[in-house]
């Protein structure tokens, strides 16, 4: 990254952000219908709870969290496309519901699921048009394009209407589009999805360039972790609108995997109940096995393994983000968002 | 942004609008086969000129002639091709989808995409309805000779500036009446359907389906106080027939330009407010 996050002024704020949307009801069947349709049955939903964090210049955050977790709405709301109920968006010192055009210039919003090129006509020619509305001259959008294209390793198909094109092409192509007018603020939400592996890679490298050159900063959602440990130096973890985890992606695997994983790769089969006092068994594949081992017994438990069984190999790394991630999401979550007031994630402690 | 420049914003503002009037209109060519079908569905005009004749050739209405209703409902069709909206559905289609969210986060009102949308439609139209007016004088020479003992129809170039003017007047009414109706999408699922009732009292109040000179005085009297005759009698019968009242009704043109425009920016404020920007 370009920038020094620590030293400047955020870029993003969210302070005590919140959001509460009224839901209709409708019951299945004939009775349910015409119950709806007589008086609808209403509730409210909290979909994102007093949220806070901040994004400093040229930081590249990972937001994360399982679908309807409130990642999306907060995005909304740190974009302006909705109000906030309460608490309050802060954006390059503008308030993003108030949709000033000196900020609309300087952000951008990129969704794996929605589009803004025109289907029927060549993407050159929503270019042209966002070249026009930001007052890129035409040029200077020439050589934009050019270099974007260069870096996506698009050429010819930038002159075939997007109907025609990849779901991989179009999404470099949107990805060009949104970051034609060199926005300071980015907000990608699930910018790879369903991508395959070369268009995810190829996508990444463009993020991480533009961030290295622009100095911008980017909030990222994304389900595959791929892009968060490539992209990402810094995660917020959350969860039915609370924030369960603010900090480094590193400290993910610190706080809410306090175990190591331990593979053995050993000179005989040996069966899970032989195994099984080792600690907890990920996979048993044959002569190898995967390990959970706590921390705390971790010495302990290599010395006794390598004196009580007939070890080939052993190593010991910490679990895979997306399983750490994934357990964070699975087990206990209720109960992590009480212990872990999203001001003081430090003080958490979860058991995997 | 880098390594950009502000110019004015008039100039600005006026490469923004030719940009969109230029994608929009190759947007709209790569429908051409469904601009004839449209063409089709917007008809009715033809059709009541041919009903409407053999009603003036009958004497049965005193202030009409079979070539004054041809020429009236000929230059009904050309404001109509000029007035077609459907902002409402695009609007709906693009609040309950989500869609409206890419435009939001532009910095132009997204208003300016429907506008410019509407006027590339029209660009895209305009071969194909002068073809089917030149079709219509062809089956009809009678509208275009004045066999009627009114001579050629040659309106003045005062009628031609005029009709321009309040043709494009009647468009710009006819969009604010659909896109302020289009407004109730952030509250109801399907805005449309009030457009639809909208629809019907525009057919009867219009001059779609009849001259207003049919009506007895005192109900178009009521009437020239609504929107509706300003959408279609009233440019339609400046080029048939020049004769119009025209100062009045600019008035009343302006009133309720300003009237929806001044409702169209307050409900477009408070629905922004419930927009929940929905599978964005």
């Amino acid at each position: 990254m370009s920038a020094s996050p620590a030293d400047a002024a955020p870029t993003v704020i969210a302070d005590g952000l919140t959001k509460h949307y009224q839901v209709a009801d409708k019951k299945p069947g004939l009775a349910g219908t015409l119950r709806h349709f007589v008086k609808r049955q209403h509730r409210v939903i909290e979909a994102v709870k007093a949220v806070n964090f901040t994004v400093a210049p040229g930081e590249i955050v990972g937001f994360l969290g399982p679908n309807g977790a409130g990642k999306t709405t907060a995005i909304k709301m740190l974009t302006g496309l909705i109000a906030p109920t309460s608490g309050k968006a802060e954006v390059l010192g503008f308030t993003p519901f108030e949709r000033k055009a000196a900020l609309l210039r300087q952000l951008t919003l990129v969704m794996g699921n929605k589009q803004q090129l025109m289907w029927d006509l060549p993407a050159l020619e929503t270019f042209r048009v966002n070249a026009a509305i930001y007052g890129v001259p035409d040029d200077e959008a020439d050589r934009r394009v050019k270099h974007f294209a260069g870096l996506l390793e698009l050429d010819k198909e930038l002159t075939q209407p997007v109907r025609k094109l990849s779901l991989g092409q179009r999404m470099k192509a949107e990805l060009i589009a949104a970051l034609l007018h060199h926005p300071k603020v980015l907000f990608l939400d699930e910018p790879t999805l369903g991508l395959d592996v070369n268009a995810q890679t190829a996508v990444r490298r463009f993020l991480k360039d533009y961030n290295a050159q622009h100095g911008a900063s980017v909030l990222l959602t994304s389900h595959y972790m791929a892009d968060v440990t490539a992209l990402c130096e810094r995660v917020i973890v959350i969860d039915k609108g609370t924030i369960l985890y603010d900090g480094t992606l590193a400290g993910v695997v610190e706080r809410f995997a306090p175990y190591r994983q331990v593979t053995l790769d050993l000179e005989r089969e040996f069966t899970e109940d032989e195994l099984i006092t080792y600690g907890e068994i990920e996979e048993l594949n044959g002569r190898t096995v995967r390990l959970l081992v706590q921390r705390d017994t971790l010495t302990t438990t290599v010395q006794r393994a390598l004196s009580d069984l007939p070890v080939r190999d052993l190593t010991v790394s910490d679990p895979p983000i997306e399983e750490v991630i994934g357990k964070l999401f699975a087990s206990g979550r209720d109960q992590q968002a009480e212990e872990l007031p999203q001001e003081k994630p430090e003080k958490a402690a979860v058991s995997p | 942004m880098d390594n950009t420049t502000t110019p004015h914003p008039a100039l600005q503002f006026f490469r923004v609008v030719r940009r969109l009037l230029g994608v929009w209109y190759a947007f709209m060519l790569t429908y051409r086969f469904e601009i004839m079908l449209w063409m089709v569905a917007t008809a009715l005009p033809l059709i009541m000129m041919g009903v409407w004749i053999e009603a003036g050739a009958s004497g049965l209405f005193p202030d009409i002639t079979a070539v004054s209703v041809a020429r009236y409902f000929l230059a009904v069709f050309v404001v109509r091709q000029v007035t077609v909206v459907w902002v409402i559905y695009e609007f709906e289609f693009q609040v309950n989808s989500g869609r409206l969210s890419s435009n939001l986060l532009t910095p132009i009102d997204p208003a300016w995409r429907y506008i410019t949308m509407l006027l590339g439609e029209q660009g895209a139209r305009l071969p194909f309805f002068v073809g089917v007016v030149a079709l219509a004088l062809l089956i009809y020479p009678a509208a275009l000779r004045g066999e009627d003992g009114s001579g050629w129809w040659l309106p003045s170039l005062w009628q031609l500036g005029w009709f321009v003017v309040l043709t494009y007047a009647a468009f710009t009414v006819r969009f604010l009446i659909q896109y302020t109706v289009a407004m109730l999408a952030f509250w109801f699922e399907r805005a449309s359907g009030f457009d639809h009732l909208i629809f019907l009292v525009f057919l009867f109040c219009s001059g779609m389906l009849f001259p207003l000179e049919v009506l007895p005085d005192g109900m178009r009297e009521v009437l020239m106080l609504t929107p509706f005759p300003y959408l279609l009698w009233f440019p339609a019968t400046m080029l048939a027939t020049g004769d119009v009242e025209l100062m009045p009704g600019l008035a009343i043109l302006a009133f309720w330009m300003v009237l929806l425009f001044v409702l169209n920016r307050m409900l477009w404020r408070r629905g922004l407010r419930h927009y929940s920007a929905m599978g964005a």
